[in-house]
């Protein structure tokens, strides 16, 4: 008789798959209650390596083009849809069937693509020449706000979870993400994707745990220049925000209701356009 | 093994052979590498709590001699540097000053200028650093330089070429020569560790070091990798140690290059408590040779605050 090799479920911070510092993991459970694996459950410290992974990537990777950036968001695309058995396998964890995973992971993948056909567009769309009186150029351009800590929704695990990252890194944002609770398996293998489509160390860092004890070191961590409250929802904003506030770290709020499946709600170049400062200068004209 | 000679000190009086320094360093016993390197580990697994980390942070900060030896130095930078290590955090003046500023003697000028009155004293890298292969004149003729000019320490290199060839004779004369020169100012000496090659050289090259007259010891230059690592500092706080049981004379020690985050600085203390005990827990006994070291100090000082992380852009960054 054969023992299974099962696979122990790390987090991923710059580029690497370490266990949690504080060496605890949780049960991850299916829909009847049956504990399917454990998941690592990071701690503060790891949180705080993660945004340290994502600090130290950023410059390289805003330094990129965003055509090369485009290029490396439709190769991460591929690789999750060469792992879609093993998402549909993992989404069904959460109580969906599996047709209803199957078209989850093609959402995810179509929506990567999508974003990454954004990388060498949205500066044009968000930019902008300006007409102002006098003999200058006025000229506003979008730059990345830095790292941005991402709160991913609970469910869709991996729809929600990519519909988040994709605008945040395409303008050259790292990101630290805090993946699904309940359901953190396709976040998981979603690093696994990361690693292996050329993403530079750090650029993406997914922790999976215990997300109440992580949220007030991400909102109030004064090297994080953004938090991505979509995954959270309205309760217990304010205390991010709060929290947030000290060191003005932007807070991008939630809607109301959000359908992840809904092309015209879901992703959009604005969505890009909430994790970019603009710049703007003046150039005198003429000779 | 054999067993050492009883010594009087200073350990080999003024006139001392070649054949007296052999046999004083020959009583020094072997380094057990492996032992070493294992006692390292143990010891940089210790927790330390809250309470403890935030007078470990405090301690070094007060033990941090603020660095800069490059050659784009401007009498500018050393200023802002000086300014740094009078308070280091300018928001917040419950932090100590540093203890001392170590610049190129050329630079000294303008840090005793900035640093009048505070305390905080200047300290000179001389005698040909960071190589030492100069003619002791030209050392001698540094130091006294760096002094006339109002360094109140002065941090020599051995000659590691000399020391290597076996010639010992020649290192100890030549600290002992420098010694002489810096008459009550105060006396560092620098191994440069990752040119000794062995954890034997070292601990005999500490011996040495000592033995001609030392106020501390130091690991490096900063300009040689590896720089201060934590075996090599336990190897020579070692031998520190064994000098202090010999002759009853406390040296200090100063792990210089290398140590950047305030963990690392952390488990050096560590380290230096566990060997030398609470006697050497002072900025008179103990230094980091550092540069970045300071701001993660006092970003971690700020986090045990605050329990907030800090952000590195957040403090100065000269």
């Amino acid at each position: 008789m054969r023992v299974d090799v099962r696979k122990t479920y790390k987090l991923f911070i710059a580029g690497g798959f370490p266990r949690s510092e504080s060496g605890r993991s949780y049960p991850v459970a299916d829909t009847s209650g049956k504990v399917v694996a454990r998941a690592a459950a990071a701690s503060r410290k790891d949180l705080r390596d993660a945004v340290r992974a994502a600090r130290g990537a950023q410059p390289g990777w805003a330094g990129r083009t965003g055509y090369n950036r485009g290029q490396i968001l439709y190769r991460i695309a591929e690789m999750v849809e060469d792992r879609a058995d093993t998402f549909v396998s993992q989404l069904r964890v959460g109580g969906r069937t599996r047709a209803q995973a199957r078209r989850e992971v093609e959402r995810s993948v179509d929506r990567l693509v999508w974003y990454a056909g954004w990388g060498d567009k949205f500066v044009q769309v968000v930019g902008n020449m300006n007409p102002v009186q006098g003999d200058f150029f006025n000229i506003s351009t979008p730059e990345p706000t830095g790292v941005v800590g991402i709160i991913a929704p609970e469910e869709p695990a991996l729809l929600g979870l990519v519909s988040r990252v994709a605008p945040v890194i395409i303008s050259g944002n790292t990101a630290v993400v805090l993946a699904s609770e309940r359901l953190p398996l396709p976040a998981v293998t979603f690093a696994e994707a990361l690693a292996t489509a050329d993403v530079p160390a750090g650029v993406v860092n997914i922790l999976t745990g215990p997300k109440d004890r992580l949220i007030p070191y991400l909102a109030s961590h004064r090297d994080c220049n953004a938090i991505d409250a979509w995954g959270h929802g309205w309760e217990g904003l304010a205390e991010i925000e709060a929290a947030a506030a000290d060191s003005v770290t932007r807070v991008v709020r939630p809607p109301r209701t959000v359908d992840w499946t809904n092309e015209r709600l879901a992703q959009s170049p604005y969505m890009i356009a909430d994790f970019v400062e603009i710049k703007t200068v003046w150039h005198p004209k003429g000779l | 093994m054999t067993t050492p000679a009883p010594l009087t000190l200073p350990v080999l009086g003024t006139h001392v052979t070649p054949q007296a320094l052999r046999a004083y360093l020959e009583a020094t016993p072997p380094v057990d590498e492996v032992a070493v390197h294992e006692r390292v580990a143990a010891l940089a697994t210790r927790s330390i709590k809250r309470e403890t980390k935030r007078y470990a942070l405090d301690l070094a900060v007060r033990m941090t001699d603020l660095t800069t030896l490059e050659g784009r130095d401007t009498p500018g930078k050393v200023r802002q540097l000086a300014a740094k290590a009078r308070r280091p955090d300018p928001t917040d003046p419950s932090i100590p000053p540093v203890a001392a500023l170590c610049v190129y003697p050329a630079m000294v000028p303008a840090a005793v200028d900035a640093l009048r009155g505070s305390g905080v004293k200047v300290a000179a890298v001389a005698t040909y650093f960071p190589s030492g292969q100069a003619p002791l004149e030209v050392k001698l003729a540094d130091t006294r330089a760096a002094l006339a000019a109002g360094a109140d320490e002065i941090d020599m290199v051995i000659d590691r070429g000399a020391f290597l060839a076996g010639d010992h004779m020649k290192v100890y004369e030549e600290i002992v020569a420098v010694r002489e020169v810096c008459g009550s100012a105060h006396l560092k000496v620098i191994l440069e560790t990752g040119e000794l090659v062995t954890f034997d050289n070292v601990r005999k090259a500490s011996m040495l070091a000592m033995a001609a007259g030392a106020d501390f010891i130091k690991t490096s230059t900063g300009k040689v990798a590896p720089a201060a690592t934590r075996p090599v500092t336990l190897v020579m706080l070692e031998a520190i140690r064994d000098f202090a049981e010999l002759t009853g004379i406390g040296v200090g020690m100063k792990p210089a290059g290398g140590i950047r985050t305030a963990k690392d600085a952390i488990r050096y203390l560590v380290l230096l408590y566990e060997t030398l005990g609470s006697a050497w827990m002072t900025p008179d006994r103990f230094r980091f040779g550092a540069s970045s070291l300071l701001n993660d100090l006092l970003m971690q000082i700020r986090w045990v605050r605050t329990g907030v992380y800090q952000r590195p852009d957040d403090f100065t960054k000269d």
